[in-house]
């Protein structure tokens, strides 16, 4: 029988064959955390009495969550990080370099590899065929001293992708729909892999903001095969070097099959307080939205920008509307484009490159009783800093059209 | 291990366990967990005893990676989780920080409750309902990660991860 995408990359690394469900020690090909949680890695590095770190070329910080930072509490870890990476020679994401995940695809990631981030989207880089997974901080501080890390190989759900979206359907609808069929604990201890005819109609970007929420249903990774697609994207970022092609046999031992038709998606929205809490938009009515947020590492990437900019175009907003590019290279990529300028005169607010407004510490927290639409990957209660606040997901399209009407929007209904 | 069962729905995600808006508390662990489980519930802190056991249903600590969430829960006093299954980061942070997660079926334990573990049994004892609740330990590698008391001994006591 031939091997999933899971036992192909992590046999290779192993140099003998692995089985699902058994504990092994693997190397690490990246190594990173964020503001967040690499304070936590560092004081688990130094409690280990290990002076160097294994391959600091291979290890990375990034101050992406709190950034710029709202408080001395926050500037403090971001001094204390900066300190640690001159110390052992690691790289840096610097405030407004952007979204870790963001960066690592842009910069780092490539097909085959093994990438351990202290960030539970740290799955996104499944979308470049990289064994990418989120773990904590102890994992991380023992990985940057060891570059090894103890993990159980998962079984390997199928989700075979035929035909094509239609227009204003997204690559976050489809998430959200399977995220909602299988439930937000559907595919723990499970990595999910992408195939079909449909893969091919995805750009990278859709890919992304895919394997971006494939933890949202418990996942460890979500894997697309590395296809032409993953070579352009590659090559367009300067790293053709990096591109191998992988793919999973045809016939492969998966655990379960999900048939999904992408010409049967239609705009989705996912209501608090939990992710698979999923719904047409078309089903939900006469629900006001305050604040809507168009970015992050699930919705913050060009094409979310350019589409959003598209339903926006010479109108003004009703709602609230907060934008913020994924990274730096995204930001700049959407001012030769005019992006910026159209979604701001629309109404909308542009925050720094990073994470802005979705883990709840500055830049948009909620008041009471009000409600976000977000192109982000959690609606957890308090997730944006204020339990009495609720959030709803949707797509960068779907937030655009809910803007404009100041209620939430199936796109469908929207001139543009 | 005895103690009393303070109990929570499914999805209790690390976001209602150590709330993003107390980010700036992370480097401060012992504040932080004066508001552990504090979206949740925010009487959670005042009620625990050390010793107690948070009992839960599905896919507890599902979402953020932040591993302040089992550090924290450690830190207030919680013996113990009991729940019907853990989202898997969570799950791997608790091992490696030594904070004891135990897998089982919690249907049959109501907030309150008296409750005893027997880790060598693999039973759960509900003293208050005079019930008996069976778990399949950890493996032998987890098991002994979290009986180093983590994956920090572990590494300094093998000099490697093997």
């Amino acid at each position: 029988m031939g091997k999933t995408l899971v036992q192909k990359i992590l046999s290779e690394k192993l140099g003998k064959e692995v089985e699902a469900g058994k504990i092994y020690i693997f190397p690490t090909d990246w190594v990173f955390a964020q503001d967040g949680t690499g304070p936590l890695a560092i004081k688990v590095f130094r409690e280990l009495q290990i002076e160097k770190a294994f391959n600091p070329s291979r290890v990375v910080f990034f101050l992406d969550h709190a950034s710029p930072p709202p408080r001395s509490e926050l500037a403090n870890s971001h001094k204390l990080i900066r300190e640690f990476c001159g110390k052992i020679g690691c790289l840096i994401g610097e405030e407004g370099d952007g979204v870790c995940h963001q960066i690592m695809v842009e910069k780092y990631s490539a097909p085959g590899q093994i990438i351990v981030g202290a960030d539970s989207h740290t799955c996104t880089s499944g979308a470049l065929s990289a064994f990418a997974t989120g773990m904590g901080s102890t994992d991380i501080g023992v990985a940057i001293a060891l570059g090894k890390v103890w993990m159980k190989v998962p079984s390997s759900l199928n989700i075979h992708l035929e035909g094509r979206l239609k227009e204003k359907v997204t690559a976050k609808d489809v998430i959200l729909y399977l995220i909602g069929a299988l439930g937000a604990s559907g595919a723990t201890y499970k990595a999910l892999e992408f195939t079909g005819e449909g893969v091919k109609s995805l750009s990278m970007d859709d890919r992304l903001t895919i394997s971006n929420m494939a933890v949202e249903c418990g996942a460890k990774t979500g894997l697309f095969p590395s296809d032409e697609i993953t070579r352009e994207y590659l090559i367009s970022m300067g790293r053709e070097n990096d591109f191998r092609e992988i793919s999973c046999a045809v016939d492969a031992p998966y655990e379960k099959k999900v048939d999904i038709n992408l010409e049967e998606v239609e705009p989705m929205v996912s209501l608090p307080h939990s992710v698979d809490n999923v719904f047409k938009v078309k089903e939900v009515k006469n629900l006001k939205i305050d604040q809507v947020f168009i970015g992050t590492c699930t919705g913050g990437r060009l094409s979310d920008f350019t589409k959003a900019a598209w339903i926006l175009k010479g109108k003004k907003v009703k709602s609230r509307l907060l934008i913020a590019p994924g990274s730096r290279k995204i930001f700049l990529e959407g001012e030769k484009e005019r992006v910026w300028k159209t979604l701001i005169e629309a109404g909308g607010i542009l925050l720094p490159p990073g994470c802005g407004p979705c883990v709840g510490i500055h830049q948009g927290v909620l008041a009471d009783g009000e409600a976000c639409l977000s192109s982000a990957n959690r609606n957890f209660k308090g997730r944006m800093g204020n339990p009495e606040g609720a959030i709803y997901l949707a797509s960068p399209i779907t937030c655009a059209a809910s803007a404009l009407t100041g209620y939430l929007t199936d796109p469908r209904e929207t001139d543009s | 291990m005895k103690g009393k069962a303070h109990k929570f729905g499914d999805n209790i995600s690390t976001d209602l366990i150590a709330a993003g808006k107390y980010f700036h508390l992370r480097n401060n662990l012992k504040e932080l967990a004066k508001h552990v489980m504090e979206d949740a519930d925010p009487e959670f802190v005042k009620k625990l005893t050390p010793g107690d056991f948070i009992v839960a249903g599905e896919n507890f600590g599902c979402g953020s990676s932040r591993e302040h969430a089992p550090r924290i829960i450690k830190i207030a006093g919680v013996s113990a989780v009991l729940a019907k299954s853990f989202a898997r980061i969570f799950f791997r942070n608790s091992i490696n920080i030594g904070l004891l997660l135990i897998e089982c079926n919690t249907d049959g334990i109501l907030d309150g409750d008296e409750i005893e573990v027997n880790l060598e049994k693999g039973i759960v004892v509900n003293t208050s309902r005079n019930t008996e609740i069976f778990f399949i330990p950890l493996p032998p590698f987890m098991r002994e990660i979290s009986e180093s008391g983590g994956l920090v001994e572990y590494v300094k006591k093998k000099k490697t991860l093997g």
